[in-house]
């Protein structure tokens, strides 16, 4: 099970196991982290799961896709590694993942 | 002020379907919604994509969902009041008095929230302050296009109103200057084209990799900062700033009316789905309680429960029968079956 290191805009940090196949939003809603809204539930269409990855993990993630990169538009102060995070699927490659979370979602 | 059995807050499929429910029992309702249209989240977010778990239904979109819902509630000619929100609810004895943001009024024994994540608001830019630049010069959406008659215009966002205004205010505006996060546009080819030929001819300035960083003005915005994807940062002057960045869902005055909440979901009961206010019911996604889960079908199955407490309320002398619309001559000649 891959460990995801979640880290809040106030610098609070979760270090949580996450099952491989789940998405990097799941595993935040599932395990009660704040700061992940994921209003559609995470079909890619309210960019409110929106996270800064840590850079080194970048290119361990799948390419985004157009619709990423359009509901991208939508989120909330987003940088060269904001990725939305219903997007992001864990494999066991990804433990020791770090995201950083927007000051707010939306 | 409108008199009516039960006013409906949430135009999505499970406060559709509550009118359904209601509407056999030949009880009447007024829909609220904050959209310009009715379907909620299925129309607005995912309009194309297939749903696969609604029962009898293998699949279908969120539009086919939403049609076919209006016309299963077609007999009951349902008064919709879209684009505004609820702002207000007072107890007036056994009943409740509704308070729109467009000031309609409603007195009425059942209030159900179907609500889902909340109502759809504008999108702000990450602008501090930025609500004292509304009453002037910021605008969400265009109203009145004549207001923006030889002004220099600034728009953001990549999708089609974005676009599609870009174009069209280029006709009587002074200058539009357009103002994206990144290179694509989100907005149909053609648009983009048009746009991109407008600004050959100066009409039209196209800044892309921009982002907004501050707003700069006492009442009014008067310049526009903006930065770059490399980090400089630039400044513009503007009569008007437009910004398109879409809708967000906001739980809005709901969580100040005094109901229980657990996270930013309404606590009821599993019986009839009422809130800890008689009379106040929360169905579909807003509503928790052990064992939630938020799917259509279960919304729809809350919708038909918390309907026979309404008709308790709003018909405290009548017994309702429970009886099936396969045989009950009573329904179906509410539903206008011949």
């Amino acid at each position: 099970m891959p460990k995801v290191t979640y880290i809040e805009h106030n610098g609070t940090q979760h270090e949580v196991s996450v099952e491989s196949g789940l998405s990097i939003m799941e595993g935040a809603v599932q395990n009660g982290v704040p700061g992940i809204d994921a209003d559609c539930g995470g079909a890619c269409a309210c960019a409110t799961c929106h996270v800064y990855v840590k850079e080194e993990w970048l290119d361990k993630l799948s390419e985004q896709s157009d619709s990423e990169k359009d509901m991208l538009d939508f989120a909330f102060e987003t940088k060269s590694n904001s990725r939305l995070s219903c997007q992001l699927i864990l494999e066991d490659k990804h433990d020791g993942i770090v995201v950083n979370l927007p000051e707010k979602q939306g | 002020m409108i008199k009516t059995d039960a006013v409906i807050v949430g135009a999505g499929p499970v406060g559709l379907f509550a009118v359904f429910e209601l509407g056999i029992m030949g009880l009447n309702a007024h829909v609220i919604d904050n959209l310009d249209k009715v379907g909620g989240q299925c129309i607005e977010l995912y309009p194309d994509k297939p749903i696969y778990d609604i029962p009898a239904l293998p699949e279908c979109t969120g539009e086919t969902l939403t049609k076919n819902l209006l016309k299963q509630i077609d007999p009951f000619k349902t008064n919709f009041h879209l684009n505004q929100r609820v702002e207000k609810l007072e107890k007036k004895d056994n009943a409740w008095i509704v308070t729109t943001s467009d000031q309609n009024q409603f007195e009425t024994p059942n209030i159900i929230i179907a609500a889902g994540v909340g109502s759809f608001e504008p999108r702000k830019p990450p602008i501090k302050d930025i609500e004292k630049f509304e009453k002037t010069n910021l605008f969400y959406s265009v109203k009145d296009k004549n207001k923006f008659k030889d002004q220099t215009v600034c728009i953001f966002g990549g999708g089609d109103s974005a676009l599609d205004w870009t174009v069209e205010l280029s006709k009587i505006s002074k200058k539009i200057i357009l103002i994206h996060r990144r290179e694509e546009f989100r907005a149909a080819q053609h648009t983009v084209n048009l746009a991109r030929e407008l600004e050959k001819n100066g009409k039209v300035e196209i800044l892309t990799n921009h982002q907004p960083v501050n707003f700069e003005g006492n009442d009014k915005i008067e310049k526009v900062v903006l930065k770059h994807d490399s980090g400089e940062q630039k400044e513009i002057s503007a009569d008007s700033v437009l910004a398109f960045f879409g809708l967000k869902m906001e739980l809005g005055p709901i969580a100040n009316w005094g109901l229980d909440l657990e996270a930013k979901s309404l606590k009821v009961n599993t019986q009839n789905f009422e809130t800890n206010e008689k009379g106040i019911f929360a169905i579909g996604d807003i509503c928790t309680y052990p064992g939630k889960l938020k799917l259509i079908l279960s919304g729809f199955h809350e919708s038909a429960l918390c309907a026979q407490e309404c008709f308790k309320r709003a018909r405290p002398d009548e017994k309702y029968v429970f009886r099936f619309t396969t045989s009950s001559s009573d329904i179906q000649k509410r539903l206008g079956v011949k």
